[in-house]
């Protein structure tokens, strides 16, 4: 085995014990009663924003592409979770919770896919800054246009208007406008978010270390040379993105299905930030380096009031510094001969063949 | 006259997005990269000249130059600071970074005037309207679309005869060869930076007098129109910029008057995606040969 190959597959044990740890702790936490409220409530949305991270981390690091949508698939998630989940309850009377959360979860995966795949096309071909401005125009169109869907649903059959509410009279409404998906039997569990974490690494890391994913770095370090060695660029940035897109709808379901309401303020542009927050922070290309950053700076708010006041302020000036720290040649050679004795001590003496 | 009516609004919105668009297509044509932070500058050069006329009591003229003053400032320094020690680095870095920067001026006026809108006071901006038989044409609509004539004007004779605007277009050409030349590259960028922020704080005057909210968030969905608008000219090329805007205004009017009033913004942006779809240079835009 190379030392690579060693390295990575000690990188994914270690990432997958880090979040099944994880989880069982918080599980026997919950068990034994020794969890704060607050934390309890913000189970859900950490598996929520560990799911849009790693999915985000590879659109940015592993694909080198901005996408500045991501709230945005994480909306038509929420909102498909809670039209086909309030259906199944009216149209086929599914009372277990767990099929109809899962089906939701598929329904708002596949949604935001092809959502993906329909401003993939037209941008992932064209090269430049073009998916930055597309995928965030995007989350404003997605924003314009959940502001006037009406969805109703009456004897089991779907209702939907567009711009005004016109509704058949008995209709119970999933979607009503600006006021968002409302009455939502709320059925996410922390245990479902758990699986779509397990579910979301084991996609992403397996993808990064396949032929697929290799022809995606390629072409991220260098579209040319990727080119001229035959790799189709368009079809591997395209995987990249839909997979993405779709993981960030699942994980938009699950979300939405957490509350009992869902209104589309909750999905703007300053939640595209966060998330690209949590990417950067957390090192672009690293899976772990989201799921922990996730975490904390999910958690971190709400355990720091003075904090979540300058939390923005602050998010800014990290993007700016970390790009500045880890981009600049200067800086980073004063860094590297900063670090490098360390790096030898700790390495011991088993200097010399360093293939990796 | 109805139609009339919105041509006219569309004009004068697409004349503020045009200008704004300047400011992005000359930064992105010369230093390769799109400067989200643009958009905030325009906020920060109308709460400027909102305190010169508000609070310190300058006179329109003296105000407006100030905010102009103020934002070149800034432009430079924010081209200093973050952009200027990533000049090696790939487009994604300078991106996110421009991204950190808007939020950062975003969130530093929020601090600075608070999140409650303020409304612009009135100047001479936004003085009697003109009737022409039965079509009433604002003030603000006349200077507006004067404005973006004159600065037309200005900047294409700046690109075409003077030393530093034949500068940049070497700059935007080959960053390289220019550098051989003995152009002064990290200055030429600066330069740019500094006309498109100067000429942002005339559109947040501009924006601010025809639509008189102003909070931190006023500059966002402006200038993310405007980059739409530089694009769909073809980034990159000044008479593009004009054009693209004054078309995505009108556009914009006209959705949100015979199509639909909430989704104005979703019409705007579905033009950008059928633009990169069928067109992805813009109108005006040249294609790029890339050379290996």
């Amino acid at each position: 085995m190379t030392r690579a190959k060693r390295n990575r597959l000690i990188y994914n044990i270690v990432t997958f014990v880090l979040v099944i740890g994880a989880f069982i702790l918080l599980q026997s936490m919950i068990a034994n009663k020794s969890i704060t409220r607050s934390l309890k409530g913000q189970l859900v949305p950490i598996c929520c924003w560990v799911v849009m991270a790693v999915s985000l981390n590879l659109v940015i690091g592993i694909s080198g592409e901005l996408s500045l949508g991501h709230a945005g698939f994480m909306s038509v998630g929420a909102y498909t979770g809670a039209v086909v989940s309030g259906w199944l309850l009216n149209a086929c009377a599914i009372e277990n919770t767990t099929l109809r959360l899962v089906l939701a979860i598929v329904a708002g995966g596949i949604m935001a896919g092809v959502m993906g795949a329909l401003i993939g096309i037209p941008v992932l071909r064209l090269r430049g800054d073009y998916l930055a401005i597309v995928t965030l125009a995007f989350g404003e169109i997605i924003r314009n246009l959940v502001n006037v869907l009406y969805v109703g649903v009456a004897d089991g059959r779907l209702a939907f208007s567009f711009l005004n509410k016109k509704m058949p009279e008995g209709v119970t409404m999933l979607v009503d406008g600006a006021k968002g998906a409302v009455k939502i039997k709320p059925v996410s569990t922390f245990t479902a978010g758990f699986v779509l974490i397990m579910i979301t690494l084991l996609v992403v890391l397996n993808l990064v270390n396949s032929r697929a994913g290799r022809a995606i770095k390629a072409t991220r370090d260098n579209r040319i040379a990727a080119e001229s060695m035959g790799v189709p660029v368009t079809k591997y940035k395209m995987m990249a993105f839909v997979t993405a897109a779709a993981l960030a709808g699942m994980a938009g379901a699950l979300y939405g299905l957490n509350s009992s309401t869902v209104v589309p303020t909750q999905f703007t542009f300053n939640q595209s930030i966060n998330v690209l927050v949590f990417v950067v922070l957390g090192g672009l290309g690293n899976v772990l380096g989201s799921v922990i950053s996730a975490t904390l700076l999910t958690v971190l708010p709400e355990m720091l009031r003075a904090f979540s006041d300058y939390r923005m302020l602050v998010y800014a000036v990290v993007l700016i510094l970390v790009m500045i720290f880890t981009n600049n040649p200067l800086i980073r050679s004063v860094m590297n001969s900063a670090i490098a004795p360390l790096k030898r001590t700790l390495r011991g003496k088993k200097q010399g063949g360093d293939i990796a | 006259m109805i139609f009339l009516d919105n041509l006219i609004n569309g004009l004068s919105l697409g004349s503020i997005y045009a200008i704004i668009a300047l400011g992005y297509t000359m930064v992105y044509g010369i230093a390769k990269m799109l400067n989200f932070a643009h958009g905030d500058v325009i906020m920060i050069g109308a709460y400027i000249a909102f305190c010169g006329l508000q609070y310190w009591g300058l006179p329109p003229v003296i105000a407006i130059l100030a905010a102009m003053a103020v934002c070149t400032l800034l432009g430079v320094t924010i081209e200093g600071l973050a952009y200027r020690p990533l000049r090696q680095a790939t487009s994604l870095a300078v991106l996110i970074t421009a991204i950190g920067m808007s939020y950062l001026l975003q969130n530093i006026a929020l601090m600075i005037w608070g999140a409650n809108p303020k409304s612009f006071p009135r100047t001479f901006i936004n003085g009697a309207s003109i009737r022409i038989g039965q079509l009433n044409i604002s003030s603000a609509t006349i200077w507006t679309i004067l404005a973006n004539i004159v600065i037309m004007v200005a900047l294409t004779l700046f690109t075409a005869k003077t030393k530093m605007g034949k500068a940049m277009r070497c700059v935007s050409e080959d960053r390289g060869a220019a550098e051989l030349m003995g152009i002064n590259v990290n200055r030429t960028i600066s330069m740019t930076f500094a006309i498109g922020s100067a000429l942002a704080a005339i559109a947040g005057v501009l924006l601010c007098s025809s639509y008189p909210i102003l909070q931190p968030t006023t500059g966002s969905m402006p200038g993310i129109k405007a980059f739409t608008a530089a694009v769909f000219g073809g980034i990159g090329s000044i008479p593009g910029a004009m054009i693209g805007g004054v078309l995505l205004g009108v556009i914009e009017i006209f959705g949100k008057a015979y199509i639909s009033t909430e989704l104005g913004d979703a019409i705007v942006f579905a033009v950008l995606i059928v633009v990169l779809l069928v067109k992805p240079t813009g109108l005006l835009g040249k294609p790029v040969r890339e050379k290996v």
